[in-house]
């Protein structure tokens, strides 16, 4: 028998048993699985007689080694769409992937009736079918691991913009408070935010808090400095301000120059500072002259 | 284009650089800055690079100079305008245009310069 | 535009081919006058906008190329500049490699300080590319010509 001949067989013994192998794997899932609350029963079921009939369609088609034919091209749609669907929900790969190789058992029963008397046939189809459920397994799982690595990447970016808060605190000064640890990649990207920002908002001084920073190492101080020379070449002005003791002594003994670059322990203190700098001055209500 | 085109608004000159500029065309416009502050009487001169996205040191010196030159001629000069990415470039460049003055954007330079128009 | 350039520069160097295992399209370019540096910018930010390199990246790798263009003309009377395109694995990169058969660089360690120049300018180019880009390689021999290489990869 040719492989387009064997092809057919094997989807007409699908097809014509549709129900019953269906039937038979769903049992098989609900058996394994132990948290029926990630998929309903009901969304289980038409998942199964979705691949089912895509499945058949595609043996049909004879292109039985290469799943990224164009002929698999609906089956590997349907097992993307449901390994996202449950990488969503909080299934497991192996959970997604036992999705396909549970299909295995029943459909081996069947070709078994559809090949009685041909021990060749049979031995032939049962491996090219395994094979190929092997591979589809596979796809699901790779799926699943993108749709995860898409939804960390997606998190990140998030995580990273709240991590660069912007308050304005007066016309024309900007507070900038850094929060958490600071590592290289982070700090570069925290920095052309913080320029980004005062063009933005035209401010004339920047005041990056740094009280949320629990270390700094030479890389972050460089950055640091690099930030508010940049600031300067671009007409803002840059001050310091939530410097820890330890921090201090961190920035002392690794030779940072701050000579140039005002430095005040509190907010408080350099948004005084920033005040002066752009000619405002606070004035108590009923101050005696 | 030929010439990098200066306006005057009172004692001021105004340059807006809107083109990649090659680095003839770059000294044309040093010449042609420097002839204008005298020429014109200029008190000052406003660059305005927002439209620049790459400032190299040809570039950088071509605005020092003329900075200087200026200087000597009794006029001061406001370098505005700069982007981000070519400020950060220009720090790691390790180029410091010192003796620049720099602002925002017009408004501010031309308040820098001592001109409040708006 | 300058002429049609027909004679490739002659200095023999490794640096031509280094990243050829992961070079997916080479774009050479002359460097004779001022107008070749611009036509180079161009291309070079193209390159780097089409891997995706963040926009500092972008005009990081760009001013480099300026810088090392123009010292390949001033310095090196007039050259080739070679723009690769590089992949490897799944990391994007731009590959940029400046040849000339121009007097070649005496003093290696003179040239590469901050502020060193020869000929009035800053004294940034090569120490400042270095800085901006993520490998700088340097071939050069007096007499005979200088090939300098810079890769910038996306983050």
């Amino acid at each position: 028998m040719s492989t387009q001949d064997y092809a057919a067989r094997i989807s007409r013994i699908i097809q014509d048993h549709q129900s019953e192998i269906g039937a038979e794997w769903v049992a098989q899932l609900e058996a394994l699985t132990v948290r029926s609350t990630v998929v309903s029963k009901e969304q289980l079921r038409n998942h199964c007689q979705q691949f089912l009939a895509a499945f058949a369609n595609a043996v049909r088609a004879g292109e039985l080694q290469n799943i990224d034919h164009r002929s698999w091209d609906e089956v590997r749609d349907l097992l993307a769409e449901i390994s996202s669907t449950r990488a969503r929900s909080g299934s497991t790969p192996s959970e997604t992937a036992t999705f396909v190789f549970s299909l295995k058992q029943p459909l081996f029963a069947h070709l078994r009736s559809g090949f009685a008397g041909d021990a060749e046939g049979l031995a032939d189809t049962s491996w090219t079918i395994n094979t190929l459920l092997d591979k589809l397994g596979l796809f699901t799982i790779e799926n699943f691991q993108r749709t995860r690595d898409q939804i960390i990447v997606r998190q990140q970016q998030e995580l990273l913009e709240l991590s660069t808060p912007v308050v304005k605190l007066w016309n024309g000064i900007l507070a900038l408070p850094l929060i958490g640890t600071l590592d290289s990649a982070r700090t570069q990207v925290v920095m052309e935010n913080i320029l980004q920002k005062i063009v933005d908002t035209g401010a004339a001084i920047a005041i990056i808090d740094i009280t949320g920073v629990p270390t700094v190492d030479t890389l972050v101080a460089q950055h640091l400095m690099k930030t508010i020379a940049a600031a300067r070449l671009m007409g803002a002005d840059c001050i310091i301000s939530g410097i820890r003791p330890q921090i201090a002594q961190t920035i002392v003994h690794l030779g940072v120059n701050l000579e140039d670059v005002t430095t005040k322990a509190s907010l408080a203190d350099a948004f005084v500072v920033a005040l002066e700098r752009t000619g405002t001055s606070i004035v108590k209500h009923g101050a005696k002259a | 284009m030929d010439r990098i085109p200066i306006l005057r608004m009172g004692d001021l000159l105004l340059v807006t650089i809107q083109v990649d500029m090659h680095d003839r065309l770059a000294m044309t416009l040093q010449d042609d800055l420097t002839e204008r502050i005298v020429s014109d009487g200029a008190k000052g001169v406003l660059i305005d690079i927002s439209a620049l996205d790459l400032v190299d040191s040809f570039i950088g010196r071509m605005i020092s100079n003329t900075a200087a030159m200026a200087r000597v001629l009794d006029a001061q000069t406001v370098v505005v305008g700069m982007q981000p990415a070519v400020a950060i470039t220009l720090v790691e460049l390790g180029l410091t245009l010192h003796g620049v003055k720099t602002a925002l954007n017009v408004e501010k330079g031309m308040a820098l310069l001592g001109k409040n128009y708006f | 535009m300058s002429a049609a350039h027909n004679t490739a520069v002659s200095f023999e160097t490794g640096l031509l081919d280094k990243h050829r295992p992961w070079r997916t399209a080479r774009l050479s370019l002359p460097l004779r006058t001022d107008e070749d540096v611009v036509y180079l910018r161009k291309h070079v930010r193209e390159h780097a906008v089409a891997i995706g390199l963040s926009l500092v990246d972008q005009t990081k790798l760009v001013t480099a190329a300026s810088e090392l263009a123009r010292n390949t003309i001033k310095y090196g009377r007039g050259g080739d500049v070679h723009l690769d395109d590089l992949l490897d694995g799944l990391k994007k990169g731009i590959g940029l490699i400046f040849v000339d058969n121009g007097p070649g660089i005496p003093d290696l360690d003179l040239a590469l300080r901050d502020g060193y120049t020869t000929g009035g300018g800053l004294g940034l180019g090569l120490s400042g590319s270095k800085r901006l880009c993520d490998e700088f390689e340097i071939d050069t021999r007096p007499g005979e010509g200088t090939a300098v290489c810079v890769v910038k990869w996306k983050r």
